[in-house]
């Protein structure tokens, strides 16, 4: 008997130390940057003290508490980690293409913090970024917002535990092909992806309707009502329409930009990004009065019908028309230079310094809804940080140094060789893996195209 | 009827000066022929140094003058003060024209069926409206290699310039028989092969290119001692490349298989240019001892394994110019050429150096193609291809202002830039009225 006391005691300390257990937080002072703190303006050899995570201090000759590691910046520039609001890296997959919608579906539950795409996006100074499900289904599962804590082996430590939830829609060639030409179901065209979205709604006021006659009944005396089955997938889309949840909705077209748009109005719904929104620059009106804006790419065109008629001028257009814009990677090789994404909207359209830096920092943070907690150099904000060689916008920029909560993730002085966390005993013999060969591979390029789970590792692979 | 033409064109050039002056719907720029003088820029020749001060004089399709104080007598002069003149940048590998939405199967030309196919042409297939070129040549890419792939041999690539009407107008001088090199590697994550058949099927590719390399050389002796041969035009392109006319690109990248093909190429006595060479830095002693110039990119990429550094694609260039390989830069694209300049900027930053990065996009390719005696640099006597810009081509926040390819003054618009102008100020804007 009192052997069982013991061990429910040392099952009961150790559930205590798991509960207290906390993500790494780090204290440091950088000193004498150029630093570009994207909401204050910029400012000019300066320091920024960072005290258990978190931004304490901003200004000149600040001295280290004792204890605290100097960092000299001196001809470098500081600016906030970099915030990708579009990514599949750290994920063991990416789609569950078995319903037009799978809202039950939890990025969460598949997060990998060994994947090397977490440490080369770190080597390219993004600290956070927005693990989302793929583009198969209408709607599609929970994204996860991830803060590029390498080294751990726990998922719990990669993922930003205090974020919003966000969830995956998608509109387009995707879903209606693998549906509607794949399976024989709706959608099979943008109509169709319309219907569903509208079914979907409709159900879930009816499920909410159904639990709330039931919550009302139980208290009354005597009852005998049996309570509604629980459905993960309807309450999620109840809960998309009490706004807990942002829509990420994978996007190209105007029409089918334009067509959400009336659908969200009809259900009252505020919270929507829209996600490559190639053709948004036709309906950036609508997106900057209706919206949380979009998130698109820098460049990328041509890849497929629907974007055969984008710009690179996109994120200018819809940065002048008041449209809140980030730009984003939805790669794993794109997400290594997003400061050199952005700073092609100064070549197309001729942005501000701080406008393009806005679209890989605050703007994400705010289409994530985590703008409170990063995104900015401001006192107060989580230390997330990256030091440059050069001015980030700069083609020859090289990033030095980055920082998540205070703690020094990436450094490229001490970047040697092999920086996996894990091998898996598959990978004794490391593959290769051959862009050009994936080319001339081309069915697996339409098992790629059909799942974007991959689409990130090769360029061609685009959705 | 020929008098109701007559008078048609007397129309026409009657209304001229009015449509000219008037802004009527679907008016075009067209490319200009001319001769032009671009006065009082900085030109950055690559091969004779910067110039301050200096103006380009640009007639006939060629630069005629580089100097100071040259007669404006007959030409359009450009003010180019403050400015930047560079060569017009050439992409070493590119599927540019040969495919206009990579989705839809309609559109894609660089591939056809079958293994062994030297003889199709990707001249042939090159689409001169291409909205892709368009795009392209405003970013100061004013020429690129276009290559088929595919098989073994997939065919043959062309060097084409940015602007014309036909093919022939673009071709630009230079052509090369493409190889996918056989691969001792995995085609991916979805090769799940076992390891022993991966290494078989690559034996068997080798065997494979020997044995036709074998039928080839047959082929040409044959042709050579004047016996009567059966039509072979897969036989008669590959000749080529055995008797000297045409050189060999050889797609390779993992270091092995790079190895492989120095080892192949021993002896064969053929003019080879080593293409991809992603893990060119693991043996790039061995490529420069073999005397192989090579065309790497694209830069910005993913390294080829787990294990690797994550700059080994930035810094790869830089490694095997320092080497001593010969090193010109490609994109690997099709829609996004227009990136190359930034291409060369990462390899700069890690380790090429800003010099030598500029060079592997003008003299190097033009070098390795043989025809730096026309491209590659801002020399009297070359082609009239060259750039303006506001800075460094290779930063983002540089304009390009101008572009002249084969002395044509090229509109700097394109279906991007019509749909900026267009909706950046949409009307009617939110509300209808």
């Amino acid at each position: 008997m009192k052997k069982h006391i013991y061990l429910i005691a040392a099952f009961l300390g150790l559930g205590v130390g798991i509960s207290q257990a906390q993500v790494q937080k780090g204290s440091v002072l950088i000193k004498n940057a150029t630093v570009l703190t994207v909401t204050k303006g910029n400012l000019e050899s300066s320091d920024v003290l960072v005290q258990n995570g978190i931004i304490t201090q901003l200004g000149k000759n600040l001295t280290a508490p004792a204890g605290v590691n100097t960092i000299d910046a001196t001809g470098k520039y500081l600016m906030p980690g970099i915030i990708d609001a579009h990514s599949h890296v750290g994920l063991d997959v990416v789609n569950e293409g078995s319903a037009p919608i799978t809202s039950e579906i939890r990025m969460k539950d598949v997060v990998n913090p060994t994947e090397i795409g977490i440490y080369r996006a770190l080597a390219g100074g993004v600290t956070v970024s927005h693990a989302m499900h793929g583009s198969a289904n209408v709607v599609g599962g929970q994204n996860a917002t991830l803060k590029h804590r390498w080294g751990s082996m726990d998922p719990a430590d990669v993922i930003m535990q205090d974020a919003p939830r966000t969830i995956k829609f998608a509109l387009g060639e995707n879903p209606t092909r693998v549906h509607g030409r794949g399976n024989g179901i709706q959608p099979r065209s943008r109509m169709g992806v319309e219907a569903v979205i509208r079914n979907g709604f409709n159900e879930a006021i009816q499920y909410k309707k159904a639990w709330e006659k039931y919550n009302l009944a139980k208290v009354q005396k005597g009852n005998t009502t049996t309570p509604p089955a629980y459905s993960e997938r309807l309450q999620t889309l109840a809960d998309i329409l009490d706004g807990k949840i942002i829509i990420h909705c994978h996007s190209y077209r105007a029409d089918e930009i334009y067509m959400l748009i009336n659908v969200i109005k009809d259900f009252n719904i505020k919270k929507v990004v829209f996600q490559h929104t190639n053709e948004g620059f036709k309906v950036a009106p609508e997106i900057a009065e209706y919206t949380m804006g979009a998130s698109v790419f820098a460049d990328w065109w041509a890849y497929k019908m629907e974007v055969y008629y984008s710009t690179a001028f996109n994120a200018a257009i819809l940065q002048k028309n008041g449209a809140l814009t980030s730009i984003n990677s939805d790669s794993a090789e794109l997400i290594r230079h997003l400061y050199h994404e952005a700073a092609k909207t100064q070549r197309y359209g001729g942005l501000t310094d701080e406008e393009a830096l806005a679209m890989i920092t605050i703007n994400p943070a705010k289409q994530l809804g985590i703008e409170d907690k990063v995104g900015s150099i401001e006192v107060g904000k989580q230390a997330d940080l990256v030091i440059f060689e050069g001015h980030p916008l700069s083609s020859y920029a090289v990033p030095q140094m980055t920082f998540v909560d205070g703690v020094k993730y990436f450094d490229i002085k001490k970047d040697n060789n092999d920086q996996r966390q894990w091998v898996a005993a598959t990978e004794m013999v490391e593959p290769i893996f051959l862009r050009a060969n994936e080319e001339a591979n081309r069915c697996m390029q339409d098992v790629d195209a059909y799942f974007e789970a991959f689409q990130g590792a090769f360029l061609k692979e685009k959705h | 009827m020929n008098r109701m033409y007559k008078t048609f064109c007397a129309l026409l050039f009657a209304l001229l000066p009015v449509v000219a002056m008037a802004q009527i719907d679907g008016e075009f720029v067209k490319p200009r022929n001319g001769k032009f003088l671009l006065k009082n820029a900085t030109v950055v020749t690559v091969t004779k140094g910067t110039l301050a001060n200096t103006s380009v004089l640009l007639e006939n399709g060629k630069i005629s003058k580089v100097g100071t104080n040259l007669s404006s007598d007959g030409a359009e002069v450009i003010d180019c003060t403050g400015l930047f003149i560079y060569p017009g940048i050439i992409d070493g590998g590119t599927r540019l024209g040969l495919v206009e939405v990579s989705s839809v199967p309609e559109t894609v030309d660089y591939a056809d069926v079958g293994n062994v196919t030297p003889n199709m042409q990707a001249l042939t297939t090159v689409n001169p409206n291409s909205e892709a070129i368009g795009v392209t040549r405003v970013s100061g890419v004013t020429t690129v290699l276009t290559v088929p792939s595919g098989g073994l041999f997939p065919g043959t690539a062309a060097l084409i310039n940015l602007n014309g009407y036909t093919p022939d107008q673009m071709y630009g001088g230079f052509k090369a028989v493409a190889m996918i090199f056989p691969s001792s590697g995995r085609r991916g994550r979805f090769d799940r092969r076992s390891d022993e058949d991966v290494k078989k099927d690559g034996e068997k590719a080798l065997k494979e290119a020997n044995d036709i390399w074998d039928n080839a050389k047959s082929y040409l002796e044959l042709k050579k001692s004047g016996a009567e041969l059966t039509y072979f035009p897969e036989m008669e392109e590959l000749s080529k490349v055995i008797s000297g006319e045409l050189p060999l690109l050889i797609e390779v990248n993992a270091a092995s298989d790079i190895q492989q093909a120095i080892k192949w190429v021993e002896g064969k006595n053929i003019k080879v240019i080593l293409t991809g060479v992603a893990e060119g830095w693991r043996v790039a002693d061995e490529i420069a001892k073999a005397k192989i110039p090579v065309v790497t990119g694209p830069v910005q990429d993913l390294p080829t394994r787990s294990s690797d550094r994550y700059d080994a694609p930035y810094a790869n260039a830089g490694l095997l110019a320092k080497a001593g390989v010969k090193v010109a830069l490609r994109t690997d694209d099709e829609e996004n050429v227009r990136n190359l300049p930034f291409h060369a900027a990462f390899a700069a930053a890690y380790g090429l150096g800003k010099e030598e990065a500029l060079k592997a996009v003008t003299i190097n390719p033009a070098e390795i193609f043989g025809v730096a005696d026309q491209y590659g640099s801002v020399e009297a006597g070359k082609r009239a291809n060259l750039i303006v810009s506001t800075g460094d081509p290779f930063e983002t926040r540089s304009q390009i202002i101008h572009v002249f390819i084969n002395g044509y003054r090229i509109p700097m618009s394109n279906r991007h830039i019509r749909l900026y102008q267009e909706f950046l100020e949409r009307s009617p804007g939110l509300k209808a009225n």
